[in-house]
């Protein structure tokens, strides 16, 4: 056992793979960056809230108000520095802590892909993806043109966990034979040219839809890693991730997604472009060809401290997703375990809920205008998912106890429909929201779903 | 990878298969809905009539208005006291649509913003020939300024007609009447020719799924308004729902004292005529037979949730019956029992839930929250 993994780690690949990955992911972050800033989000979600949903162990982290802009110029720059690999580790590690700062800030705004990038970044923190066609390389004067292979295998089976625990989350009852939440999403697509007003309203093409999804998740990843249905792979990755973009508002991902992919190709491919980047930048900066530095050639450590950390890395991302099943009731409608487990797209659940603050000696009491306190976005947010509903009830007992009230209970009436189903009472009426703490435990206090979902 | 692949032809092939059998029966109708037929009923049915309505209702206000001023009597204060009432009834149906030009130059704000500020109002008088359209004003103009300058300014009939009579401003305060009421009749005018003369065609073609297309924008103030305009400012307010005591003086027709009941009615039943796509047809004495037309409701028949639609329809009847259980004055009710109130309330929000959660679900509409990226 201990010969079949030394020898695998002695195996080496070409180090134009990572390099491309670094430059994709970077140009693909800086893109993101002016995307989510042109379009005023940053304004919108982490300044102009009164109040920030915080993650359970990061209630420390501070708001910046303006400044939240420096912290995306800081990102930006860090990212810019990634794609051109220079000074690539320090600008990898900036990366990952702004980036990630900025995702802790407001909890409401969880994605799976801003996840991904978080954990992807981690990663490429471990990895030598400067060492080559970089200005790190090109300013020391040394390349490397071969990396250990256990370096881009540790890319492709992140990449695989993504898509196998996407498709895994998939195989449940709600999904594969009602061909929920998709036949709520795509009848609403019936402004599309082409197919909105007809293969979008059909049954079939629902259950077409759900079922393929989740074959496709599960087994891209083997038809990546196999030379033979490479290309066909890389195919389908391009027309699923294209196809999801013009049927959902998923921003970036699918084309993050597509570029994360090509780490399955050889290092050949990558060469090809490298060249052509070569040529472009020659084309357009008139960078003479002739006086191009002769790199020196150095051999790679075989086994740097990175490798012990991207081994226990994988082995939490395989873990993670699994601890749902710590939890009773359905995890669908407590969502105790749903973050951080790659269930993308997953579900179509909305609620309402809303906020009783009763004096506990005189019982007199009053509703909270929610829209006092919460912008529309957290307020959706909010009303289906039971840790923000109770961090927010902690902020309106905390409120009014400060606006001079006395004996504050909070207690809230919530109603939530998941998939479809007529919507039923989600938050027991009777249990004071104020005085219950938010832990890992079960929240005893989330009425239980009235229907089953079977599956994983 | 070729099992993969024959597994997977397997599965989706399965799944027509199982699906052409199951669609003869129950599958959804494979004929996309008329969403653009939907908002033309909308818009010739009920919201272009209701207009039409409050703008004659309106005609006869300022003629009454007019036979006042020029005798303040007993007789025709109680004229114009009715036109009054016709008129806000006739609003409750115009209320729920704030969409165009209505929502372009505030047209709510300048017409039925309650309580409304007696201090501004005799400020107003005394000062004379003020800008009622300036935003400070708008808790003094209106059918709640109009219902104090008509039932509010003294206690007895006499006093109040000796306000335009005898008193030193007299001129002032008939001038402060004719003012609101031509205000109002001017407003509706507008807000009333724009969709005949081209706001319909702008909001009947405009059906896509966007956040700002027609029908969403329309679905979300819908909800929105029945949510606050009706569940909260005409119920949920004066019973102190939202505050830390009751607030009886925050009922809808506060002065005239009796009729807060007929107008929360009124507002219901438009939502949920609306809601039905039932043509309006204003008036019990107008002769025309309502019909139905393409609504909401159909909309989610169409999406097979009928079950939602006719539990909508329910709970609507039930909210109905709680306020016809209270007493025409909502200020006695709350102040009588104020529980009758908060039932009243509690039944007026189970259908909250229904149409923000459950219709916007399965809508499945993009609604006018921060347009942030899903995943």
């Amino acid at each position: 056992m201990e010969k079949i993994l030394n020898r695998y780690l002695k195996q080496e690949t070409g180090a134009a793979p990572l390099a491309i990955i670094r430059i994709g992911f970077g140009l693909m972050m800086c893109f993101s960056i002016i995307r989510f800033w042109s379009k005023g989000w940053i304004e919108k979600i982490y300044i102009s809230p009164k109040f920030h949903f915080s993650y359970y162990g990061f209630e420390w982290v501070q708001y910046l108000g303006d400044y939240t802009y420096l912290l995306f110029i800081i990102c930006f720059f860090s990212a810019f520095f990634v794609a051109i690999g220079y000074k690539y580790r320090i600008a990898i590690i900036i990366f990952f802590l702004s980036f990630t700062y900025i995702e802790l800030l407001e909890k409401a705004t969880y994605l799976n892909h801003y996840y991904f990038i978080s954990v992807f970044s981690f990663m490429l923190i471990f990895l030598p993806a400067h060492l080559y066609f970089s200005a790190d390389s090109f300013i020391s004067k040394k390349t490397y043109p071969k990396i250990p292979k256990w370096t881009t295998d540790s890319i492709k089976l992140l990449l695989s966990i993504v898509y196998i625990y996407a498709g895994l989350a998939k195989i449940n009852s709600d999904w594969l034979f009602k061909a929920m939440p998709l036949k709520i999403w795509l009848p609403s697509k019936y402004d599309l040219p082409l197919i909105g007003e007809n293969l979008m309203q059909e049954n079939w093409v629902h259950f077409a839809m759900s079922w393929s999804g989740m074959i496709y998740d599960l087994t891209i990843p083997f038809l990546l890693f196999y030379r033979k249905t490479r290309w066909f792979a890389f195919a389908l990755v391009v027309f699923f991730h294209v196809f999801t973009r013009v049927l959902f508002p998923i921003g970036m991902f699918p084309y993050i997604m597509i570029i994360s992919s090509l780490i399955f190709f050889d290092a050949s491919f990558h060469n090809k472009i490298i060249s052509l980047i070569r040529r472009l930048l020659q084309f357009f900066f008139k960078l003479k060809l002739n006086k191009k530095p002769v790199l020196e050639k150095i051999q790679y450590p075989k086994k740097p401290k990175g490798l012990y950390i991207v081994i226990v890395f994988l082995a939490i991302q395989l873990l993670i997703p699994f601890r749902y099943g710590l939890y009773p009731g359905e995890l669908f409608w407590t969502e105790e375990g749903y973050r951080f487990s790659w269930r993308v797209m997953l579900m179509e659940k909305m609620g309402y809920t809303t906020f009783k603050i009763v004096n506990g000696k005189t019982q007199d009491f009053f509703y909270v205008n929610n829209s006092d306190f919460l912008t529309s976005f957290q307020e959706k947010q909010m009303s289906f998912q039971p840790d923000l509903i109770l961090e927010y009830a902690h902020y309106l007992g905390d409120h009014f106890t400060s606006q001079g009230h006395k004996n504050v209970k909070v207690f809230a009436e919530s109603y939530v429909a998941l998939n479809g189903r007529i919507s039923q009472p989600f938050i027991r009426k009777d249990v004071d929201l104020y005085k219950e703490k938010e832990s890992f435990k079960h929240k005893y206090w989330v009425l239980p779903f009235n229907d089953e979902i079977k599956g994983l | 990878m070729l099992k993969n692949i024959f597994l997977s032809i397997l599965a989706i092939t399965l799944i027509i298969a199982c699906n052409d059998t199951e669609e003869i029966d129950n599958g959804p109708n494979n004929d996309d809905f008329n969403r653009q037929g939907m908002l033309i009923n909308l818009a010739d049915n009920i919201i272009i009539p209701a207009y039409q309505n409050l703008n004659t209702k309106l005609d006869l206000l300022v003629s009454s208005k007019d036979i006042f001023i020029s005798s303040p009597n007993l007789d025709n204060l109680n004229l114009i006291r009715s036109s009054w009432l016709n008129a806000y009834k006739s609003w409750q149906s115009v209320e729920m649509i704030n969409i165009g030009k209505a929502e372009e130059i505030l047209y709510h704000y300048q017409m039925n913003i309650y309580p409304t500020d007696i201090n501004d109002i005799e400020n107003n008088i005394a000062i004379g020939n003020v800008d009622l359209t300036h935003p400070n004003n708008n808790d003094a103009v209106g059918f709640p300024a109009l219902d104090y300058m008509l039932f509010g300014l003294e206690t007895t009939d006499t006093a109040i007609i000796q306000k335009y009579t005898s008193n030193v401003d007299a001129e002032n305060y008939k001038m402060y009447l004719s003012d609101l009421v031509m205000q109002m009749k001017s407003l509706t005018e507008l807000v009333l020719n724009d969709w005949t003369s081209s706001y319909k065609d702008i909001f009947t073609s405009s059906s896509s799924n966007s956040a700002t297309s027609g029908v969403n924008m329309f679905i979300n103030d819908f909800i929105f308004y029945y949510e606050k305009g009706l569940r909260a400012n005409k119920i949920g307010i004066p019973a102190g729902n939202f505050s830390a005591t009751t607030l009886p003086e925050k009922v809808e027709a506060f002065y005239n004292k009796e009729v807060s009941k007929i107008l929360s009615l009124e507002a219901l039943n438009a939502v949920q005529d609306l809601f039905n796509g039932k043509t309006y047809v204003g008036d019990s004495s107008n002769p025309s037979q309502p019909s139905l037309g393409s609504s909401f409701n159909d909309y989610l028949t169409y999406l097979d949730k009928s079950d939602l639609a006719s539990l909508i329809n329910d709970k609507f009847d039930i909210a109905r019956q709680k306020i016809q259980l209270l007493d025409n004055n909502f200020f006695n009710q709350v102040n009588t029992d104020n529980v009758k109130m908060t039932q009243a309330y509690d039944a007026l929000q189970t259908v909250v839930v229904l149409l923000k959660v459950d219709m916007l679900q399965v809508f499945n509409i993009s609604v006018d929250y921060v347009d942030a990226d899903g995943d």
